[in-house]
Formats: C-alpha cells, structure tokens, sequence
C-alpha cells in the first residue's frame, strides 16, 4: 500500500458524537493488537490468522523494542499482544516487562501452555499486565472440538495456577460458536469459580475460519438467544464490542443497541502489526486487501498509521449502499468489513449475520466469489494437537445396517 | 453539588495520562484502565488547567469559559471524578491532618 507523502487533513465537525470522530480516525489507535509471532502449539480450526509456524522474517527482540518505544511516543497506552502463541517466543517475557516499564500496558492472549505456576507467580506480582486464556467450549469435548484435544485442559490449568498465585481478573476469552452459544451460563460460572471475567467475541470467516465458518458460526436463532444473554448478563461480561451487527435487535425491541462503540474500527480506531511488522486495518483482516504498509519498510508505525493511503480511505465518508435504506442501519452501520470480505460479500452490502435476514439473501447469491487466503503459516504437516472435527452419528434415514444385494440368508433385510 | 465543585481544588490524577487527538483528547488511567475521552479543546484546557490553579472557578475563568456554560463543565469534570480521572487536591495541611 502507498505511503502518502503529507498527511491528509480532514475537516472534522465541532463537538459532534464520539462515532463522528472516530469515523474520522484518531492520531494513533485506541486498541492496538499485536501479534508477535505465527508459531502456535495449537492448530486452532478457525484461527483468524491461520497460525502454525514462525515466519523466519520475525521482528527481533530489539525492533520489537523500538516499536514498543515508538508506541510510548505516540501515547498508545496498552496493545493485545497475542499470535500465534505469544508465549513460546524465548523473549516473550522480556518484551512484556520492556512494554511495562515503557507505560505500555499489555493484555495478552494465551491459550495457556506456559502459565506454570512460576510464571503465574511472576504475572501476579506485575502491574498493567491483563492476561485472556482462550477457551471456546465450557467442556473438553466442545472446547477440543475446534482447539484440539487436550487443549480445554491446558487453559484450565493457566486459570488455576493464576488464582493460586493470586493473580486478579484474568479474563476467558470465548469465540461463540454454533456448538458452545448453549454453554454461556457454564462459561460465567467457570469464569467465576477462577475469579476470571467472561470475554465474548464474535466468530471471523477469517484466515483458518473461512474454511470452517459455515459449520461454526451461530445459527439466526442462536443470534437471538446471545444478544438476549448479552442484555441480561452483559454488564460483567467484556465483548470488545464485536457484536455490533447484533445491536438492530435491540433497536427493534424500542430498546437502544449494545453498549460499546456500535462501529467498524478498521484503520479508524484499532489495528493489527502482525510478526514481521506488516501492519493491516484490522485483527480480523490479514489479508493484502487490509495491508496499509509495514512498519520496517515504510518509516515506522506512526507513519503508516498516520498516513497510509488504505487508512486514509478507510477515514473517508463510506458508501454502505443497499443497507443505508434500512431502518436499523444506524444500529449497526452495515456490520463487519472482515465478514463481508471473507464471504465473497460486497464491503457496501449487509454483514453475513446481519440479523434482519439480508445477509443469508446475499450469501445465497450466486455471484459470490470467496477470496484466496494469501496469508497461510499453517503447520505443513498436522501434529497430534490437530483439532480433528469429526462426530459420529447415525444416518436418520437407516433402521438397520444395509443389506447386501448378495445376502442369502432368509431373514437377510428384516428388522425386528 | 456544582456550586460547591467550583469553590473546590482538584487535579488531574497521577495515574492519567492524557493524549492530544484533533477534536479534544484521550484520557487514559493507568490504575483502574478506564478511558476516557474529552470531545472539547475546552475542556482539556481546563482539566489541564485544574492543577495550576487554586479552584474548579478560578480555572473556568482562566480558560475563557463563560459563566453561562459552567454548569455544563461542572457535570463534565463531575464524570471525570467517577472515574478518578480527577481527584480532590490534598493540601499538605491535609496531608498532615
């Protein structure tokens, strides 16, 4: 992507809502994610950025460093450090304590397979450091099911270790599926029995998802029963506002939609610098599509961040065509660009999920091309830790085994 | 409850940090990791302007702020102090007390 040479400047109104603002971008972004490596453990079925091996063009230790001192400088105050599986790079725990003392609070993501009871120990004794253990089913079967076998036990086992050394408020981060939307009232409870809070997010056709996104993503009904949930229990239960789309319900009821920024963030408010320092709009968006530069190459992250021409665009009043003419648009201004992008949908139409129905139309129509997924770190050959998303039941339309046309005992083909 | 504000000393919480953005600012607190934004350059002015002077009025003065507008600053550093964004200034007396 171009790096303009001078920054664009927007004529922003006085005072006006927060979301006017925001649309208009911000001088560095509220909520920074950084993935620091592509190696994982896991081989998550859906992971959005389709982690599994390093990529040998890994940002060092000391440029890890010098972004970390650029993130002070711009009064970024804390990043999403995840991967991959952040954890297992050797010089994890130094960057963490770097961007500590640099007023760079970190919250990272884990799906726990170093949080020994030393390094539990070491967590609960810092400041500014939040940890989120991913956990996507409230039991082992749901759970391994898309993170692979053994891994709900892992990530039971970090939330265990961080009570006993008295770390406060880990979180537990539930991707919600199709199979574990029933489990909400299970993960609240698991999440208080650790002392954690519940953090929900929304499902991404992205990286690995694309491939399992139509037998994991939550059903229209399913849609319902969350926001309900989201309305009864919301007020101790964290989202990262990723249910906007969900927010027409509300508006529907007469009700308001969800609290939170109700807002496509991409290149606006939020932003992804994966492991090698290319940075893209958004988390969920790692594809070439979403890449507004990278921070070696092209004068470091507040130059790309600030004058990227893919930011700039994203900045700019949007066209969100059909969807402007329904009534609910102000609820969820047209949804998720990620979603759109990773189902072959046009970024003006609905969102896949859109809840009254016009995503499931555009879905089914036939002019729909998905998108290559350029960005692939998956492990070239699948280790034991291989999610394996096979369930064994019965064909309804069978009452007995077949019978062979070859059968000669009498009773061949009778049931009893 | 804001007349009493305005003969009050506050400042700006040792914990906050705040970052410029081009309709006002970003306020951030490093201990309870609330953030915050303040969508007038006025009023940044004034919550920087908060620990240079000996009260919330003599700060609105000092900003420009017509008397006419204060209650709505009042209930604006109000919503600040539920956060802790700003706290009530401890003189030393205070402090000694």
């Amino acid at each position: 992507m171009t790096i303009l040479e001078t920054r664009p400047v927007v004529a922003r109104p006085e005072g006006g809502s927060l979301i006017e603002q925001f649309e208009l971008g911000l001088d560095a972004p509220i909520c920074l994610t950084w993935e620091l490596t592509y190696a994982c453990n896991l081989e998550c079925a859906h992971c959005l950025s389709s982690s599994g091996k390093r990529d040998p063009r890994e940002l060092s230790t000391e440029q890890c460093k010098d972004v970390i001192d650029e993130l002070q400088r711009m009064l970024v105050f804390y990043v999403n450090i995840g991967g991959g599986e952040p954890t297992i790079r050797p010089d994890f725990w130094e960057l963490l304590d770097y961007a500590v003392s640099h007023d760079v609070g970190v919250k990272f993501s884990t799906n726990g397979v170093r949080l020994n009871p030393e390094r539990a120990r070491f967590l609960a004794s810092t400041d500014y450091v939040d940890v989120q253990i991913s956990l996507d089913g409230a039991t082992p079967e749901v759970n391994d099911y898309v993170r692979g076998p053994g891994s709900y036990d892992t990530a039971i086992t970090a939330l265990a270790n961080l009570q006993d050394a008295g770390f406060k408020d880990a979180k537990i981060s539930v991707v919600c599926t199709r199979q574990n939307i029933g489990q909400l009232d299970e993960f609240k409870a698991l999440a208080d029995h650790y002392g954690a809070t519940l953090r929900l997010t929304r499902l991404r056709p992205s990286g690995r998802g694309a491939d399992v996104w139509d037998e994991l993503h939550p059903l229209p009904e399913q849609q319902r029963e969350l926001y309900d949930w989201l309305v009864a229990n919301g007020e101790d239960v964290l989202t990262g506002d990723s249910f906007f789309h969900l927010s027409a319900f509300g508006v529907a009821d007469g009700g308001s939609a969800l609290p939170g920024l109700n807002l496509c963030g991409a290149g606006r408010v939020v932003c992804l610098i994966d492991p090698i320092g290319d940075v893209y709009a958004c988390p969920f968006a790692i594809h070439d599509n979403f890449l507004a530069g990278n921070l070696l190459a092209d004068g470091g992250f507040e130059n790309v961040w600030q004058r990227s021409e893919l930011f700039n665009d994203l900045r700019s009043p949007q066209t969100s065509g059909a969807c402007t003419k329904c009534a609910f648009f102000d609820a969820c201004r047209g949804g998720c660009k990620a979603a759109k992008f990773f189902t072959g949908l046009p970024l003006d139409g609905p969102d896949p999920e859109c809840v009254q129905g016009y995503g499931e139309t555009a879905l089914a129509s036939a002019d729909r091309v998905l998108p290559e997924q350029g960005k692939d770190h998956s492990k070239t050959n699948p280790t034991r830790n291989q999610p394996i998303m096979l369930t064994l039941t019965r064909r309804e339309d069978l009452q007995a085994p077949p019978v062979s046309a070859c059968a000669e005992n009498p009773l061949a083909g009778f049931t009893f | 409850m804001t007349t009493q504000m305005l003969d009050e000393a506050w400042d700006l919480s040792p914990a906050v940090a705040l970052r410029p953005e081009p309709f006002g600012a970003m306020a951030y607190h490093f201990g309870n990791r609330k953030l915050t934004f303040l969508k007038r350059m006025e009023l940044v002015e004034v919550v920087r302007g908060l620990a240079g002077c000996r009260d919330v009025r003599s700060t609105l003065q000092t900003a420009g702020v017509s008397e006419a507008q204060w209650p709505g600053y009042v209930a604006a550093l109000q919503g600040l102090a539920a956060t802790d964004m700003i706290r009530p200034r401890v003189t030393s007396q205070e402090a000694v007390a």
